[in-house]
């Protein structure tokens, strides 16, 4: 028992030291490019997360979380730009609809495993992003959507990318602490479990299939809530960003960064977002670099850049330190 | 306590189990014996709600349950153990066990990631509940360990556990005995007798012969998929072809 409760003092240190880090991490970048930067680290870092507790701790794939990225986006600048609305309320209004539409798909979709639900989900997420393009006098088509507020509260417009990734990072911060209570939970063990053997699940009389349709509608809110912050940071959204491509790197972030650990999908977010900055050579091919990290990945850190890395570090200093008893 | 009736179950052109009926009584340890693909696990599969019949029902005190799902069966009373070890490998011990309390807790997505006082209080209950059965079984050294990474006697016992939280009224257990020592088997005959006593029944599917006639009330001796005979220990090492079954089969 007190070895459960040192665990969670472990887990709410670890938390705090992380939100420093984030907080104080703009003061090294001194408002420059890299601020920007991490503005799409911190989206990203939500989606990740919102995919991991679907992938990750469930073991349920999709191929289609860009669309609800999208959707949230489109829905959010739409509401806002088009009819006026209050941007925060057309959030939460958007978020609670694509978790009901979710919820809604979640039933059949799930019921299918492996291959065939990647392959449901890849077409929901197709057939979303033919949407996007088609529906030419809500969204504005291939060209995009322009014209999005901002979103402001008491006076103060988010407008720069310094209040951005406070607002962000606030919201992921946020996301982070609750998906930790979750994963440490009655429910979380119930999708882990699903994950391990869902036969035992079942027998122990975990809901398997209400479970999951419940965590992917979940996911799908989080996805949303980052998509509408996403549009009022852009101001502009179009389809592009919310395609195929988009979810294949979702899926590579919360496996490079590790499956199952919410810390992990920070990394692989980072990892994905700063990569193509600093491979710009690589822009048209970015879907072949992420194939090429995943294969990589597999092969030398299969639990991922959060596990991979401290075994590495272990590795090194053993080799260094007491290379006698390295090699015995 | 549990009751099949004319249970058949085809796959394809095999013919797993043939009009297959007998009871499992209150209290009772109740084995299930017979050679190799004689239908044993196919019969637990039925009976825990994993595969649907062919034809037959199943009664669990006097309620016709029979094609209802493993989950809701968990919530009558029923769980059960498997042959091929299924624990949540990546979890550890005692969040296996913690998985075994989950129809006895109700927080939900919202109450576990705010952490409300109740769901904190269920989490704190749920851990001395999961600590006892670690006890009950003798594991609870093992409490902090990953469970993929337990020796296979050990995982045995977790199995146990994980399925006694629960707090079912009937057990099934699948050849708990298979891959252990002699030592080990010894300790789980002892668990299952302390199973019984503390009035949970007890339906067993076990090759160790020494083991089943030990413990065991009743036998059913299942062979090609029917039932050969049906009697107490005594009985059953005495019945002809019974013996011819297992002699056959050597
Ligand atoms: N899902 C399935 N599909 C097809 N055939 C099956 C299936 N499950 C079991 N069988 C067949 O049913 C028969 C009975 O198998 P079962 O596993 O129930 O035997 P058993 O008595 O548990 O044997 P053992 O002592 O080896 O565990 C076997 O011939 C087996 O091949
Ligand atoms: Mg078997």
């Amino acid at each position: 028992m007190t070895k459960s409760r040192s665990f969670l003092k472990h887990e709410m240190v670890k938390f705090i030291l992380f939100t420093i880090l984030i907080l104080f991490l703009p003061l090294a970048f001194k408002g420059g490019y890299l601020l920007n930067v991490f503005v799409f680290v911190g989206i990203h870092t939500l989606l990740a997360v919102a995919l991991n507790l679907l992938l990750g701790y469930a073991g349920q794939i999709s191929l289609g979380h860009a669309a609800f990225f999208g959707l949230g986006a489109y829905a959010s600048g739409i509401l806002t730009a088009t009819h006026g609305q209050n941007p925060w309320l057309a959030m939460a209004v958007v978020a609670a609809a694509v978790g009901t539409l979710a919820f809604i798909i979640g039933f059949p979709i799930l019921k299918l495993k492996g291959h065939y639900l990647a392959m449901a989900t890849l077409g929901f997420g197709i057939i979303v992003y033919i949407a996007f393009n088609e529906a030419v006098e809500l969204t504005g088509g291939p060209s995009g959507f322009s014209g999005i507020p901002n979103l402001s509260l008491g006076g103060v417009s988010f407008d720069t990318d310094f209040k951005n990734y406070y607002l962000i990072w606030g919201m992921t911060l946020v996301t982070i602490l609750l998906s930790l209570n979750l994963v440490n939970s009655r429910i979380g063990r119930g999708l882990r479990a699903i994950h391990d053997s869902e036969v035992a699940a079942r027998v122990m009389g975990v809901n398997v299939r209400f479970l999951k349709v419940q965590i992917f509608a979940l996911s799908a809110v989080i996805s949303s809530i980052a998509g509408s912050l996403y549009a009022h940071t852009m101001t502009f959204v179009s389809p592009t960003s919310f395609g195929f491509n988009f979810s294949v790197e979702l899926v590579t972030m919360v496996i490079i960064g590790g499956l199952g650990s919410i810390y992990g999908s920070f990394l692989g977010a980072a990892l994905l977002t700063l990569l193509p900055e600093i491979l710009r050579a690589f822009q048209d091919y970015d879907i072949v670099v992420y194939g090429l990290l995943l294969i990589f990945m597999t092969m030398f850190m299969p639990g991922g850049l959060v596990r991979g890395i401290p075994a590495l570090v272990g590795r090194i200093v053993m080799r260094s330190g007491a290379g006698s008893k390295a090699d015995a | 306590m549990l009751e099949v009736q004319g249970i058949t179950q085809r796959f394809g052109g095999v013919t797993a189990l043939e009009d297959v009926s007998f009871r499992v009584a209150a209290g009772a340890i109740t084995g299930i014996i017979g050679p190799n693909g004689a239908g044993k696990t196919t019969l637990f599969n039925i009976v825990t709600g994993i595969y649907t019949p062919t034809s037959g029902t199943v009664h669990l005190q006097g309620k016709n349950v029979s094609r209802f799902a493993p989950e809701r069966l968990a919530s009558l009373g029923m769980v059960r153990t498997f042959q091929n070890i299924e624990l949540f490998g990546r979890m550890t011990v005692l969040e296996n066990v913690m998985v075994g309390l989950h129809t006895k807790g109700k927080s939900g997505i919202l109450a576990s990631s705010l952490r409300l006082p109740w769901q904190v209080a269920e989490e704190r209950r749920f851990r001395e509940r999961a600590y006892h059965w670690l006890e009950f079984t003798g594991i609870t050294d093992l409490a902090d360990h990953e469970a993929g990474s337990l020796p296979f006697g050990k995982g045995r016992l977790l199995e146990i556990a994980r399925a006694m939280a629960l707090e079912p009224k009937v057990i099934l257990m699948d050849e708990p005995a298979a891959g252990l020592n002699s030592r080990e088997t010894l300790e789980l005959a002892r668990l299952i007798q302390k199973i019984r006593e503390s009035g949970v029944t007890v339906a067993l599917v076990e090759h160790d012969m020494e083991l089943v006639m030990d413990i065991c009330d009743a036998i059913v001796v299942l062979n090609l998929g029917r039932k050969l005979a049906q009697g107490t220990p005594r009985e059953i090492q005495e019945n002809p072809e019974v013996i011819s079954a297992y002699l056959g089969e050597g």
